[in-house]
């Protein structure tokens, strides 16, 4: 008779296979980094990061991206409010078209805006006559931006609307203060750990925007080239450049992420000690 | 208000303030419309002058016990001030609600509702959410304060006792319905329903009547017989107060006297000079002066008698009688499920 394996060291070896498969992932997920950092001429890079190509295209990014994210604020946080607050039909679709961007292939994004401003397009013959072309100006860089980066921000800030306790505005009311005075007062400062966690996710996307912006917009250094356009473009004149970048970019991301985690643990910690005004799940709303 | 939960109380005030619209009806305050169905009238609650308690209060948990107070669109510092006295918060108006206690969170809730004057206060559930200790505590201070606001107060609660304490009168409210208003004492010395009169705290004793001329044959479940002088048929209630029955010292001789009833102790307690003691289906209150109470001892008999002038009969739920219940129908209800 063959004695079964010790459940001990069944055990063991299923651990062990996941740390194998954890291993490999995480390995691979890491290489690119180093060789990043590695391949770069670190000692280089403060010098490489004042070449006037590299100061076009930060000026080009850090432009575009204070506009998109005006853009996605200005209009994204009355949207998600609405959003998080009304019960209407046709809801459920309206946030589904919210979050549709974040699944789109950035080239699908990239040719429905051609298809939407460029001359021609839907947009376009008014928009011509008007005067404006928008296509392959910095103003498209804008439009893709907001248009991949903004389901990031406003997805973040229905949920945090929503989180808000909806007793909080009644109070308001009843306290003779009227819906706009409300949400300026209460909803939105009690949102806000939620709308800047939301922020620095649609920022982090809006940085990283490549697709949408390179068939949109063009690379055209100095108007439309940002930092991503920049990596793709010097990667066959200038690889140490490419790299430069690169690093930059890593840096910046992991920051973003940082960011991103302490602000959320710091709103977990917020939610927390007020958890105790949660109404009781049995009551109305 | 009072009714058990789900019932609609707390609709009823969302509707009073204005955050709850309901289907048909009016609400009037001072002859001024706040809504109306039929001529199409509703102030949003920013332009009614109501003061809401919320059951678990919705403090800002942003913003600290003064500047709560001072959120009102009328209040100002003086007044904000005058509250955080009164209320005994003043150590407290730079506190985050998060680390209040109950009764403190409920005392900042009232003087925010106070804060910007208003004309009605609506308290939901006002001692729901705190401990017994705190309860009792909060219960005096409440009624001292709305003894001196004098401001119209409807509260709701789901404990008929704490409309003894603090209300004088009450409307008892049942599946979106009012079964009966008035004062605390009549409701619970004349209900005319079993359920406001198990509400009010009286036993209920189910029985068959067998009507007759001036008086009814009332027969209990166990088959013993009382007699009222009134005119009853059908399935009813026998409503009486614990502390209305009395305990006999002796069995009756020959129907003598009238309505004793035999029971089993199911049940005793002496709290100091107070007895509570539940005899076969009745629940029984008596003083520990009372010679007879001393007889009593759990699981031994007892005999009991109803006195006939301190019954009530009403319909039971169910039976032909209730028909003839009294209801009326909330004028602020809506179609809409309550709660």
């Amino acid at each position: 008779m063959r004695m079964p394996t010790t459940p001990g060291a069944g055990r063991a070896g299923f651990t062990a296979l996941l740390a194998l498969a954890a291993g490999i992932l995480l390995t691979f997920l890491a290489l690119p980094l180093v060789a990043l950092f590695t391949q770069a001429p670190l000692g280089e890079i403060p010098h490489l990061l004042s070449e006037p190509v590299l100061q076009e295209i930060l000026v080009v990014t850090l432009k575009t991206n204070a506009f998109a994210n005006l853009l996605i604020i200005g209009l994204g946080t009355p949207t998600a409010y609405l959003l998080a607050t009304r019960r209407f039909p046709g809801r459920a679709l309206l946030v589904t078209l919210v979050e549709l961007p974040l699944v789109l292939p950035p080239a699908v994004a990239g040719i429905g805006l051609l298809a939407a401003f460029s001359a021609g397009g839907l947009l376009g013959t008014p928009l011509q006559e008007a005067g404006i072309s928008i296509p392959f100006t910095q103003w498209a860089v804008v439009l893709a931006i907001t248009f991949v980066a903004s389901p990031f921000y406003v997805r973040q800030a229905i949920a945090a609307f929503e989180a808000v306790d909806p007793r909080l505005a009644d109070a308001s009311r009843t306290l003779g203060v009227g819906p706009a005075l409300t949400f300026w007062r209460v909803s939105l400062p009690l949102a806000a750990g939620g709308l800047v966690a939301g922020w620095v996710l649609a920022f982090a996307r809006g940085i990283g925007e490549f697709g949408a912006t390179i068939m949109f917009a063009g690379n055209v250094r100095g108007v439309t080239q940002t930092l991503t356009l920049g990596i793709y473009e010097q990667l066959d004149s200038n690889f140490d450049l490419s790299l430069a970048i690169g690093v930059l970019l890593v840096i910046l991301s992991a920051a973003v992420l940082l960011a991103y985690k302490m602000i959320s643990s710091w709103r977990t910690s917020i939610s927390t000690s007020t958890s105790l005004f949660r109404p009781s799940q049995s009551l109305q709303r | 208000m009072v009714g058990p939960s789900g019932a609609g109380k707390t609709t009823v005030l969302r509707a009073v303030a204005g955050l709850a619209r309901p289907a048909r009806g009016h609400i009037r305050f001072d002859d001024r419309p706040w809504f109306d169905a039929a001529a199409g009238v509703w102030l949003a609650p920013e332009e009614r002058s109501v003061g809401l308690v919320f059951q678990d209060y919705a403090l800002f948990p942003h913003l600290s016990v003064r500047k709560n107070l001072a959120y009102g669109a009328r209040s100002d510092p003086a007044r904000v001030d005058e509250l955080l006295e009164r209320l005994r918060i003043a150590h407290l108006d730079r506190t985050k609600p998060g680390t209040l206690s109950g009764g403190e969170r409920q005392r900042v809730a009232l003087a925010r509702a106070l804060a910007r004057r208003p004309q009605v206060l609506l308290l939901d559930e006002p001692l729901s959410a705190l401990d017994a200790h705190t309860r009792a505590e909060i219960k005096v201070q409440l009624r001292e304060l709305l003894g001196e606001l004098a401001l119209p107060t409807i509260f709701i609660s789901h404990d008929f006792r704490d409309a003894i304490a603090l209300a004088d009168r009450a409307a008892v409210i049942v599946a979106g319905k009012i079964r009966q208003v008035d004062s605390v004492e009549s409701l619970a010395r004349s209900p005319t329903d079993a359920f406001v009169a198990a509400l009010t705290g009286n036993n209920v004793l189910r029985a068959t009547a067998s009507p007759g001329e001036p008086r009814s044959t009332l027969t209990l479940e166990d088959g013993q017989q009382i007699e009222v002088p009134a005119r009853a048929a059908g399935s009813v209630g026998i409503v009486i107060a614990p502390g209305d029955v009395e305990v006999l010292a002796a069995a009756p001789t020959d129907g003598d006297p009238a309505n004793a009833l035999r029971g089993k102790v199911a049940s005793l307690t002496r709290l100091g000079r107070r007895i509570e003691a539940r005899v076969g289906p009745v629940e029984v209150e008596c003083r520990a002066e009372d010679a007879a109470s001393l007889l009593l001892e759990t699981g031994g008999d007892a005999w009991i008698r109803l006195p006939e002038e301190a019954i009530t009969v009403v319909p039971l739920d169910g039976s032909a009688a209730t028909a003839a219940e009294p209801q009326r129908t909330l004028p602020a209800s809506s179609t809409q499920r309550f709660e």
